[in-house]
Formats: structure tokens, C-alpha cells, sequence
């Protein structure tokens, strides 16, 4: 039957359009463990603070750093162990799928996350700069957000409803700065892990 | 009217054409590896596809050297981008037929 190899040809196209621009190797254990590390880290600082969920702290740290500078440097641990594991399960995932780390494919995802993810950076430190330091949790949510948003279009779908989740999530919480760290930990602990497994469970079980 | 006389281009009867035109219609420029990975196809087969298919101008061809290496850069042309547009949606229209 004609039809039939027709259909093969369609599918074969469009799987050969998808497989050339999205990176579909994203393992949803990156996901689980940058959760992880993420409410491990609002821990560390929810643990330094006065008992408040506003993540500004407010008493001293240990050995003598300042309190700002603890938090900074929480995130940046946090961030980095997170890139770390995403790195792991991702690349195992990519070597098992038979498909390479660094393709076009995931230079595309990376460079289109990244824009709005630098930008947010840059911005974040610009307002710690100027003092408006109860803003950056916030900002941090919605500019990550922003980068899924624009990174989704490379990778599967379910990154980008991620990311207008946590763009939600940022906007609320500027409005209600009492609670920016349980926002931080819902949006960088839990749904990390919600969608992290969701992802595992839809595509690598 | 007899649905085995189609418009179905002749140039994409292959599956490697197939693939080469998929791939290209979605990106802007695409090296020789690129698609010989993608494709998973040897040398020679996926080098003479592409010249049938620069042959009737369906892509365009860049030639460039990356440091010492020669690098070979593909990209659709307008022409071609219609041919396969064309041809996808012959065969769209031959499934809904057979329907």
C-alpha cells in the first residue's frame, strides 16, 4: 500500500525537523536535584535568619561575613551544584539516548536561556548595588522564568509552562516581600522537583 | 482520476533527500557532519544526494575552512524551501485520498 510509505515519510520528516532543533535529552533528574540543593539552600539561609520569610537577614553570620554576602554566597553554591547534577543526569541521558551533550540542538537551548538569564543577572546585581536588595528574589524568578520561556522552543514543552509558572510565581512575590524566600523555595525547590519528575516519569520511564 | 499519477517530486524519492530537506527547512546553516550524523549515513552516499540536490539549486553551498579544515556549510534556498513545501503537502493530500 502506497499510503503507508507516505506516512512513514511524513513521520520521518517531521522527526528528523525535531530531532535537528530540540534538544530532547534533558533528563528530568536535573530537574529533581537542582530542587533539591535549591531548598537545601533556602534552608541554610531560612536557618541563619530571624525566623522571618522575607530572606533578609538580619543578624550576623558566621565567622564574621557579612549577611549579605552569606546569602550571595549561598546562591552561588546552590546555583552551581545545581548546573553540576543537571549536568550529570543530562549527559548520561544524552550517551544512553545515543545523541551527543553539545549539539546544535542543546547550543540553541543553552545560548536562548541564557540571554535572559544573563540579563537578570546583571540586573539582580545592579539593584543589590543600589540597595534595593528585598527585589532580587523576586527578579530572580521572574528573569529565570523569562529564560525558560525563550530556551522552551528548543526542548520539550513542558519547560516552557515551567517557565510562565515561575514568572507568576516572581510577580507575586514582589508584591508580597514578607514571603520572597518561601517564594524562592516554591519556585526554585519545589517545582524543580514537581516538574523534574513529572519529565522523568513522562519520557525516561 | 487515477490517485498513482501525482505531483510528487521526483527528487525527494529518497529517504536521505527527505532527511537532508527536513533538517535544512528548520535550520539557518548546517555543516556536512551535522547532517551525516543526523542522517546516519556514510560519506560518499550523503555527498552525492547533496550535489543532485545543489544541482537543481534546491540548496546553496558554502565552503569555508575551520583553521586548517575544510568546512562545508548547507543551507535551503528559496526555490527548494517551495519544492518541499510543495512536496509535503502533495503528500498530505495523497494520504487523505487513500482515506
Amino acid at each position: 500500500m502506497e499510503s503507508k510509505e507516505h506516512l512513514e515519510n511524513l513521520s520521518y520528516i517531521r522527526s528528523m525537523m525535531e530531532s535537528s532543533t530540540r534538544f530532547i535529552s534533558l533528563s528530568g533528574l536535573s530537574g529533581v536535584a537542582a530542587g533539591a540543593w535549591a531548598l537545601i539552600g533556602a534552608g541554610v539561609v531560612y536557618f541563619y535568619s530571624d525566623g522571618g520569610y522575607d530572606g533578609i537577614p538580619s543578624s550576623e553570620y558566621p565567622m564574621g561575613i557579612s549577611a549579605m554576602n552569606f546569602e550571595l554566597g549561598v546562591a552561588m553554591v546552590v546555583l552551581a551544584l545545581a548546573l553540576l547534577s543537571g549536568y550529570f543526569f543530562t549527559a548520561r541521558k544524552a550517551k544512553k539516548g545515543g545523541a551527543k551533550f553539545w549539539s546544535k540542538a542543546s547550543m540553541r537551548l543553552s545560548v536562548n536561556l541564557a540571554i535572559p538569564l544573563v540579563a537578570g543577572g546583571l540586573f539582580c546585581l545592579i539593584l543589590m548595588h543600589h540597595g534595593f536588595w528585598t527585589m532580587v528574589g523576586p527578579c530572580t524568578l521572574i528573569f529565570y522564568g523569562l529564560g525558560l520561556v525563550n530556551g522552551g522552543k528548543y526542548t520539550v514543552d513542558d519547560i516552557r509552562k515551567l517557565g510562565l509558572i515561575e514568572i507568576v510565581l516572581g510577580l507575586i512575590s514582589a508584591f508580597w516581600l514578607k514571603y520572597t524566600l518561601l517564594f524562592w523555595a516554591l519556585g526554585f525547590g519545589v517545582l524543580h522537583i514537581f516538574y523534574g519528575a513529572l519529565m522523568y516519569f513522562k519520557y525516561e520511564k | 482520476m487515477n490517485p498513482s499519477i501525482h505531483k510528487l517530486n521526483k527528487a525527494f524519492e529518497s529517504r536521505i533527500r527527505l532527511g537532508i530537506m527536513s533538517i535544512l527547512s528548520v535550520n539557518d546553516e548546517i555543516d556536512f557532519n551535522f547532517l551525516k550524523t543526523e542522517l546516519e549515513v556514510t560519506d560518499g552516499n550523503l555527498a552525492s544526494h547533496l550535489k543532485a540536490l545543489e544541482k537543481l539549486s534546491y540548496i546553496h553551498v558554502e565552503k569555508r575552512f575551520v583553521g586548517r579544515k575544510p568546512n562545508t556549510l548547507y543551507s535551503i534556498t528559496k526555490k527548494g524551501q517551495r519544492a518541499f513545501s510543495e512536496h509535503l503537502n502533495e503528500l498530505e493530500k495523497l494520504l487523505n485520498l487513500g482515506r
